[in-house]
């Protein structure tokens, strides 16, 4: 298979700009140059390439949404505030190849006309923004950043702007608001972000992966690109895979294989030769897949869908065996519940409520109506917030209680866990 | 003590100004200066933040509060941060909570009394992969073994 997002990785100093121009980096601002913006966009569009940050819109179609001649400056930000449990894909971007970001980010501002783009990093990666200030630095050094680019007459800045910790800063209309200087509450849509984002002006907030993906598909043209992968899953996607695997790390492979070759081909199967027990297939607000489930699952935004969950951010968690579900959902609920934002009252309740109902049980007190009341609040919490923070935790508590039904069932007859706690070593 | 920025920290702070349409938009990068320098955020700081930024104290304090990396006390020497969500539970992180507990004789939320290490644990750190894992000021410290725990603490003066 051709990797594009990860080709430069084995490259010793992949992260500087001699390694990246001698792997033809920057080449594509030759052909974007020659082509209107318009041209460029009908090629994002002609790829297929989908938002690889959770949602999975088209990009070209985002693109499209920005309304022209408003008399008002357009701005990019790049969601680089990769939060969600199980996602740290667009970090190995920043790490190894942080010059194909900004490439793309060259080559969405001309498509937009965005003359200032910010890239919006979460505060912890501190060493990851130290290698971005570089690449940025060199490249406003040959000239890919700054004024007249490449003698185009086309204009463009790129600052990054340091989160400081706040799971919702990766909502888009919560990251605008950060940018802005403030709490990072997501805003109502409408208006969307196109029409009406960052300081009141059209907005464009793409991921770092889909940013990244942009060089390979200009320079080998959209239609090679949507060759790849399967349907209108088009092109490769990041996985990033932690738990109970004999090789976690990041892998790039052609949207649509199956996740069972991938467990064994790129994962080294399971951690200690166990067995799976459940997949969350793309960060972890997505509803989990039991085993059986996960080993006929096809990796692609389509089979996702079928199979009743999401390709997400691409954050793989696979779990085993000994794992107990009941702890795991919990887990969880107390990351959601600690990154609410506070402004919806279903959502910072609801959070609250989930996490208090799992930590009785846990704690040996669960009652046997708490499974209906975990159930009801669910259905309370999803889909009546401004944003999908509630959501991200209503899917896993419906799917983990229907799924693994059983196990809470146990868990609250027991008053203890059958399973041991996770293995440090 | 009044928080006073010297001129050179006047001249950066207008440098970001000038990356952004408003002002108010540059504190999350003036307020990591200040953190990087002291430590923490002292509410005099918030003032000057704010007086040079040409917005309220409470702007500020809002914004302060709200992220969880700000420190509005002086912290301990050496923070350490220990990841406790899904990626990390799996691989472990009770237990090396549990490790850093009993060598360093306090809870999470605690500090030794020599003030040199403080311990917490945190929400996921993006380093889901190389579990379980802590950061240290700006530092992460990946696939944690009891031993290199041992070792890093003895490190840490």
């Amino acid at each position: 298979m051709e990797k594009i997002l990860t080709k430069n990785w084995d490259t010793p100093n992949s992260h500087g700009i001699a390694a990246y121009l001698a792997s033809g980096g920057y080449a594509s601002l030759k052909k974007i140059f020659a082509m209107t913006p318009a041209q460029v966009i009908d090629e994002v569009k002609a790829s297929g390439l989908r938002g690889r940050g959770g949602a999975g819109f088209p990009t070209g179609m985002k693109w499209g949404f920005v309304p022209k001649n408003t008399g008002k400056p357009i701005y990019l930000c790049v969601n680089a505030d990769e939060s969600e449990p199980g996602t740290f894909k667009d970090r190995a971007i920043f790490e190894k190849d942080p010059h194909m970001m900004i490439e793309g980010v060259i080559i969405a501002s001309y498509a937009l006309g965005v003359r200032t783009a910010y890239s919006y990093i979460r505060g912890e990666f501190y060493q990851q923004w130290k290698i971005m200030e570089q690449a940025i630095l060199e490249a406003y050094e040959k000239g890919f950043l700054g004024k007249n680019i490449l003698g185009s007459g086309f204009d463009l800045d790129l600052y990054q702007h340091r989160g400081a910790g706040a799971y919702i800063c990766g909502e888009e209309t919560g990251l605008i608001e950060s940018l802005e200087g403030k709490q990072g509450k997501p805003r109502n849509k409408p208006p969307f972000p196109a029409v009406q984002g960052a300081f009141g002006c059209p907005t464009v907030v793409n991921n770092v992966e889909t940013l990244a993906a942009l060089p390979w598909i200009i320079n080998n043209g959209a239609a090679a690109y949507a060759a790849i992968g399967v349907g209108k899953s088009t092109g490769t996607k990041l996985w990033s895979v932690c738990g109970h695997v004999a090789k976690p790390g990041v892998y790039e492979v052609p949207l649509g294989i199956p996740f069972k070759t991938f467990l064994a081909d790129y994962c080294g199967g399971m951690w200690r030769g166990r067995s799976l027990k459940a997949l969350i297939v793309g960060g972890s607000s997505v509803p989990i897949l039991t085993a059986a489930e996960a080993m006929t699952l096809n990796l692609d935004y389509e089979s996702a869908q079928a199979a009743g969950t999401f390709l997400g951010s691409g954050g793989m968690i696979v779990i085993d065996e000994t794992t107990c579900m009941v702890r795991a959902l919990e887990n969880l609920a107390m990351f959601y519940h600690h990154e609410s934002c506070g402004q919806c009252t279903p959502c910072r309740e609801g959070t609250g409520w989930v996490e208090k109902i799992l930590h009785r049980m846990c704690h040996g007190e669960g009652r046997t109506e708490d499974i209906a009341l975990l159930l009801n609040l669910a259905d309370n919490m999803q889909g009546k917030t401004i944003c999908a923070l509630a959501d991200a935790l209503a899917m896993p508590v419906r799917s983990y209680v229907t799924k693994f039904r059983s196990e809470f069932e146990r868990y609250i007859q027991l008053g203890r866990s059958e399973f041991p706690e996770p293995e440090w070593n | 003590m009044a928080f006073v920025f010297t001129p050179e920290q006047c001249d950066r702070i207008e440098s970001l100004c000038a990356r952004y349409p408003t002002r108010r938009a540059a504190i999350l990068p003036v307020l990591w200066m200040v953190q990087a320098q002291d430590g923490w955020i002292s509410p005099d700081a918030m003032e000057a933040v704010a007086a040079i930024l040409q917005i309220t104290p409470a702007a500020v304090y809002e914004v302060v509060t709200f992220y969880s990396m700000f420190e509005r006390k002086p912290c301990a020497r050496h923070h350490l941060q220990v990841c406790r969500t899904i990626g990390c539970w799996l691989r472990g992180s009770q237990g090396l909570v549990r490790h850093l507990e009993e060598r360093l004789k306090i809870k999470p939320g605690e500090s030794t009394p020599d003030g040199r290490f403080k311990l917490s644990t945190v929400e996921c750190l993006g380093s889901c992969g190389t579990a379980p894992m802590m950061q240290i000021g700006n530092d992460y410290f990946e696939n944690l073994t009891p031993l290199m725990v041992d070792t890093l603490l003895n490190e840490l003066k």
